[in-house]
This record gives C-alpha cells, sequence and structure tokens, in this order.
C-alpha cells in the first residue's frame, strides 16, 4: 500500500532495463519498497538491475520477460505482476528514439517505433489500469516528453509517438477519477542516458536520476504532469505558440 | 439486487484524508447482512466501517468490501439498575451521551472525540482522559457477540473465550465482526465537569502539573511542540472531576442534564492547503498559552467542552487541505524518552499544532491495544510538512528501544519492520487471527499496509 507520505511498498517498471525506470526503483527501495518487479526484453540484464537492487535494500526483486509488440501476450504479463501481491505503482518507462533520417528512408523501422512506443503503451496501459481498478489503488506513470509537445523535422516520429503517449496518458487519467487510481505523466527534457549516447545535448538537459527524484516527488503529491527539469513547463508554454516559421529555426 | 458485488462503490480515506483507496461500501442493518458477506467471503475481503474517524487506513479495504455498521445502532438492553448498557456496535458514542445522561450514566471511556462507534472504540481500544485511572475502553466490557467468517457468532467475554475477546479489543477490525457489547456505564452526577486549569512555562513544571494531576480523575495537558530556548515544553494542563449537582453555578441551574451541543461551525471543502505552516502554528500555540489562566480551579463547563472540544468544529480535518495530514502518537515508558521525542519534534521544525501530552495507566490484556504506562504525546501535522517521513522514523525507531508503541488508529505510515517491537506480543494476536480467520476475510488497508 502507498503511505500517507506517498511512499509506496512495491513497484513495476516496464522496460525492466529502463535507466530512468531503475533511477526511480533505486530511490523507492530507500524508502518503504520492498517488492520490485522488472519487466523487459533482455533477461541477463534484468538479472543483473535486480542484483543491484536487492544489494540497494529491496527484499523482493523478480524479473518477467516480455515483449513490447507482442501484444498477444501482455496478459499474461499483466497477471504475472499481480500475481504476487497488490503493485503500488506501475512505471512504463520501455521506448526506443529511433534515428530519423533512417527512419525516413525505412518506413519499416518508423512503424516498429509506433508500435512500441505508442501501441505497447496502450495496449498494457490499459491492462495495467484494469488490475489497479481491481486492487482499488495505485499509480500508473508514463513517460512522455518534450518531443511530444510540437512536431520537429529532426525527431517527428519519436515525437509523434510521444504525443500519443501523453494523450492517452492524460485521457486514462480522467477516466479512473474516483476509482483510487492515479496517473502520472512525465515529460523529461533531454535526459543523458544510453539512449541519447552520442546526440547533441538539448537545451536544459538532464539525467535519469533528476527524471527519477522528479517522479518520486510527483507520486508522494499525487501530481498528475510533471516536467523535469520544472522550467521546461515555462519554456514549451512559450514554444508552444512560437510561430512555425520561428519554431523551424530553432536550434536542435 | 442486480448480479455482481453488492455495495455501492466509493472512494474511502481515513479522518486524516491523506489516501484514498475504492471499494464497495455495504450498509449492514443486520447480523444475517453480515454474515452474509463473511460466508461469501469477497474476492478483496472485508472490513467493518464506523464514523471514519481513524486517521489512517485501518477502515479501508482498496478493491474489497467495506461494512457500513452505523445502520446497526441501538440499544438492545439498558440494565438501570447496575449500569449495564447492551447496544449494537454502529452505535456512536455522541449517541449514547446523548441518551445515558439524563439517565444519570455515561460512557467510561470517550476518546477526544463522540463521533465514534463502539465497535471503532473496541476495534482500537480507544482510551481518554481517565486512563491513568480508568485504564482503556476494552477494560469496561462484560462482553460481545462476535460475527466470524466461518458463518458463526460467538459471545465473547474476559472469562469466555478470553483470547478472543482480547484479540478482538484493539484488534482493528481483523479478529471478526463485532455486533453488539455490553458495557459497564460510569454513574455521573451531572452533565457538567470542574475543570482545574495549570499553565506551566517549561517541560519541567508542565511534567510535574500533570504527574499532580494523577491525583484527578480525568487529565490532560497540550503542549507547545515549536516554543524554543526557555519556553521550550511549556504547556496548559488541565483535570477534571465530573461535577456535583449541587456545585453547578447558576448559569447551570436547571440544565444539570444539558446534552452536549453540536458542531455550530464547518470548515469548508474548498480550504486552501498550507493554512496550518509554521507562522500560523507559533501564533495560534502562543494565543492558546495566552488565553489559559496561570492557575484556575473549580471552573464548571459542560461535558462536552472538556472531553470533545474539537466537535464544535465540523469537518476540522479540512483545515488542512487537499493533502491531508498525519497524527503521530506514541506511549513511551519514562520520561527521559519523551523529553528526547519532544527535543526532536522541536527541531524538526514540523509545523504543529494542539499537540497532546498525557499519563497513562496500566494496560489491558489485548496484545494489540496500544495504552500501556507511561506518557503518551500525539500531534497532527499536514502530510506535505518537509521531511516529515525521515522525522516520524526516527521518533519510532526512539520509541521502539524504549519499549513503547505507536497507536495503530493514528498510524499511516509505520515501518513494518518495527511492528513486532512496538507489540511485543503480536504472535499471540496473530495466533487468534489464524484460528478465526485463516483465509482473511477480514483484511484491510492498514493489514496490508503492516502484513498483520
Amino acid at each position: 500500500m502507498m503511505d500517507a507520505l506517498g511512499a509506496p511498498q512495491s513497484f513495476a517498471v516496464l522496460g525492466g532495463t529502463s535507466e530512468i525506470g531503475l533511477a526511480v526503483a533505486g530511490l523507492l527501495v530507500r524508502g518503504r519498497c520492498e517488492r520490485v518487479s522488472l519487466a523487459g526484453r533482455d533477461a541477463a540484464e534484468l538479472e543483473i538491475a535486480a542484483d543491484r537492487l536487492v544489494k540497494a535494500g529491496a527484499y523482493d526483486v523478480r524479473t518477467h520477460a516480455f515483449e513490447a509488440t507482442d501484444a498477444a501476450d501482455h496478459d499474461r504479463l499483466v497477471h504475472d505482476l499481480f500475481a504476487d501481491g497488490d503493485v503500488d505503482v506501475v512505471l512504463v518507462a520501455f521506448g526506443v528514439l529511433g534515428d530519423q533520417a533512417a527512419m525516413s528512408a525505412d518506413p519499416d523501422q518508423a512503424v516498429v517505433l509506433a508500435q512500441v512506443n505508442y501501441t505497447a503503451t496502450v495496449s498494457l496501459g490499459l491492462r495495467v489500469a484494469t488490475a489497479l481498478r481491481r486492487q482499488g489503488h495505485g499509480s500508473l506513470v508514463f513517460l512522455s516528453s518534450v518531443a511530444a509537445e510540437r512536431g520537429r523535422a529532426a525527431n517527428f516520429v519519436y515525437g509523434s509517438s510521444k504525443a500519443g503517449v501523453d494523450t492517452f496518458a492524460q485521457g486514462l487519467g480522467d477516466s479512473l477519477q474516483g476509482t483510487g487510481v492515479h496517473v502520472l505523466v512525465v515529460r523529461p527534457g533531454f535526459v543523458r542516458t544510453r539512449m541519447t549516447a552520442g546526440l547533441a545535448e538539448a537545451p536544459f538537459a538532464t539525467t535519469a536520476d533528476a527524471v527519477a527524484e522528479a517522479v518520486v516527488d510527483a507520486l508522494a503529491r499525487r501530481r498528475e504532469v510533471v516536467w523535469v527539469p520544472g522550467v521546461l513547463r515555462a519554456v514549451m508554454s512559450g514554444v508552444r505558440h512560437l510561430p512555425r516559421p520561428l519554431f523551424r529555426r530553432l536550434p536542435t | 439486487m442486480p448480479s455482481g458485488e453488492p455495495g455501492r462503490p466509493a472512494l474511502l480515506t481515513g479522518w486524516g484524508a491523506a489516501t484514498a483507496t475504492h471499494a464497495r461500501l455495504l450498509p449492514v442493518r443486520t447480523e444475517g447482512d453480515v454474515l452474509r458477506v463473511l460466508t461469501a467471503a469477497p474476492g478483496r475481503g472485508a472490513i467493518p466501517r464506523g464514523l471514519g474517524r481513524s486517521y489512517g487506513d485501518p477502515a479501508l479495504n482498496a478493491g474489497g468490501t467495506v461494512l457500513d455498521m452505523t445502520l446497526m445502532d441501538r440499544v438492545l438492553d439498558l440494565d438501570q439498575a447496575r449500569g449495564l448498557l447492551t447496544v449494537q456496535a454502529g452505535a456512536s458514542i455522541d449517541a449514547l451521551a446523548r441518551a445515558l445522561l439524563p439517565l444519570g450514566w455515561f460512557v467510561p471511556v470517550t476518546p477526544g472525540t463522540r463521533q465514534v462507534t463502539v465497535g471503532g472504540a473496541i476495534a482500537t481500544d480507544v482510551h481518554g482522559k481517565n486512563h491513568h485511572r480508568a485504564g482503556s475502553f476494552g477494560a469496561h466490557l462484560t462482553g460481545m457477540r462476535v460475527a466470524l467468517p466461518d458463518g458463526t457468532v460467538h459471545a465473547v467475554s474476559p472469562e469466555l473465550d478470553r483470547d478472543l475477546h482480547w484479540a478482538t479489543i484493539g484488534g482493528m477490525g481483523l479478529t471478526g465482526v463485532v455486533l453488539d457489547a455490553t458495557v459497564q456505564l460510569l454513574p455521573v452526577p451531572s452533565a457538567w465537569m470542574s475543570v482545574s486549569t495549570e499553565r506551566a512555562d517549561d517541560l519541567d513544571a508542565l511534567l510535574a502539573a500533570l504527574r499532580r494531576a494523577d491525583r484527578q480523575t480525568y487529565s490532560v495537558a497540550w503542549v507547545d511542540l515549536m516554543a524554543g530556548g526557555a519556553a521550550s515544553g511549556r504547556g496548559v494542563v488541565t483535570s477534571a472531576e465530573h461535577a456535583q449537582a449541587e456545585a453547578l453555578p447558576s448559569a447551570a441551574a436547571g440544565r444539570r442534564w444539558a446534552l452536549p451541543e453540536r458542531a455550530r461551525i464547518g470548515v469548508p471543502r474548498w480550504t486552501p492547503a498550507g493554512l496550518l505552516n509554521r507562522a500560523s502554528g507559533r501564533a495560534f500555540n502562543e494565543a492558546w498559552f495566552r488565553r489559559a489562566p496561570v492557575r484556575r480551579d473549580g471552573e464548571v463547563v459542560p461535558l462536552g467542552a472538556f472531553f470533545h472540544p474539537l466537535d464544535g468544529v465540523r469537518d476540522w480535518n479540512r483545515l488542512y487541505g487537499a493533502r491531508g495530514f498525519v497524527q503521530h502518537q506514541c506511549v513511551v515508558p519514562d520520561e527521559a524518552t519523551l523529553r528526547e521525542v519532544l527535543r526532536r519534534v522541536r527541531d524538526s521544525r514540523v509545523p504543529s499544532f494542539l499537540a497532546v501530552l498525557k499519563r497513562l495507566g496500566p494496560a489491558d490484556p489485548g496484545p494489540l491495544s496500544f495504552p500501556r504506562p507511561g506518557w503518551t504525546l500525539a500531534f497532527d501535522v499536514a502530510a506535505s510538512a518537509a521531511s516529515l517521513g525521515g522525522l516520524l522514523d526516527d521518533l519510532d525507531e526512539i520509541v521502539a528501544a524504549a519499549g513503547g508503541s505507536v497507536y495503530l488508529a493514528k498510524d499511516s505510515r509505520l515501518r513494518p519492520q518495527l511492528l513486532p517491537a512496538l507489540y511485543p506480543r503480536l504472535d499471540r494476536w496473530r495466533a487468534v487471527r489464524e484460528r478465526v480467520d485463516p483465509h482473511r476475510v477480514l483484511t484491510s488497508d492498514l493489514a496490508r499496509r503492516l502484513s498483520l
């Protein structure tokens, strides 16, 4: 159960090797969290992450194999996640960035990105929401992005997939009002991780640890949207209204 | 009735309103209603709920069923010669006070609010300002009838299934649903209290005054947790006796059995958060301290004004805003530990209003009953207060190390691993629960959170 100060006792990450997901898990196990489930594709990497969490103080870390694009297997995954007791917080952290130029040349790659980032999030988001409704409490966290705000030439396939996730998560959150289930949308800027390694940093770049801290704080406050860093909320509200000719000229 | 689980969907909170979970709230009117739910063993279990005055999550059951007991509120028998009352579990202490005072009787123990049910008072084994002399609510029960998940109803008492009797007293509703109970009432000479007030300028004076007040039937102190320096630990001790009819002042003439007044002011739902902060806390505490006379004896006040001052403000919990608040109540056996706890709270600089300090007397045999000899401190803090979690965790460790305890009726954030240290007879309680409810039909958010 989530306690009165917003500290969960159990946590599941879909995309269990995601740096943001593991940073959140690391913070939570320093608090009241004892049970962590890591669901991901790479079994060996999941085991390494699980060992690290046990060393950090988690009592019980389980790993679950799943493929984001295999929707037929998602019922099984969600059933397994909830089989050992309540899950107080579920973080949907899987996602790919893709190479815009490569995707423009090979649309099949863009389709895979859309399926992983958006379709799989919808498939799992709805299933997890049903499980949380059944237990009568819990938080469901989605990773959106500043890239979801406006389409840009440099990353519009990724950006549009996150725009889908963002809109989906907002509506899901509202549909769950009064059910005891809470949805949090996280909108980070450029996060320095493996996924962005080698890319030129955008302004207001942040780290997985900073995102994790913002997520844990927003969970405790039961906030519905959090920008990381917080200043992006103001920045993006400006960017949103820039005329397109100006917007196009912004540095990438 | 349509298919699916009975009851209406409801988002429930405790009095602190810091967490909310969803359950099916099912009003029960008869013993049969209760047994039907228990034997149907709904998927995520069931828990009885009274008037929702527990601060945290003992009367919440996320995804499961919550039995609204408040319709089972009838007086079944009143033996006026002996003062023995048999009453259904959903009756409130407020209703009982109104019915009993004109007959010259009062409940033997009342917590700080009349808005609790008899069942809730049993499940949390409430104590009052007379604990040092009279013990807790459970000590005044001569017996009760408890509905068990196997569909049977058991009559229990200190003589009859003693283990289940005492496991149910303080058992947080998890060892059976109390249907009705027989309470030994207290004869009182009037509905008025004769109150002594003593203002203490520092902690030494306050503790000495509280010790002296042990001679009185009722005693309690307010302590200023925010004042520093020489004023650190200052407070006001009030003690009281039931006022004799001949001692009533002319203002009370003809109103010997005046019933407690109903709340005249309320707090609206839209109250903003942050109203109760460090600045308003200091100002409030200063005013509260200055308001009290240095010393006054024999002031006659209505019973409600002494026992239940907060009942005068409806929904006062909303003062803490949408994020709610937590109350921490601990008991420690010795003065040195109490001083350490008070120092930690003051140094943490959390804003705290109306902290209450009281001396407790001997414990009753309930393995999950909270009161035990020593000093008990209770204070409220907004759930949003900075570094509150760390402070309360530290306090719990100090309390556990000293052999004290933390009150589950107030708790909403305890570290589960500390429970066996705070409740050394936890295993005995668990054994009774295992016997009467092996499939855990009775469960609550509190039970899940603390792995009770």
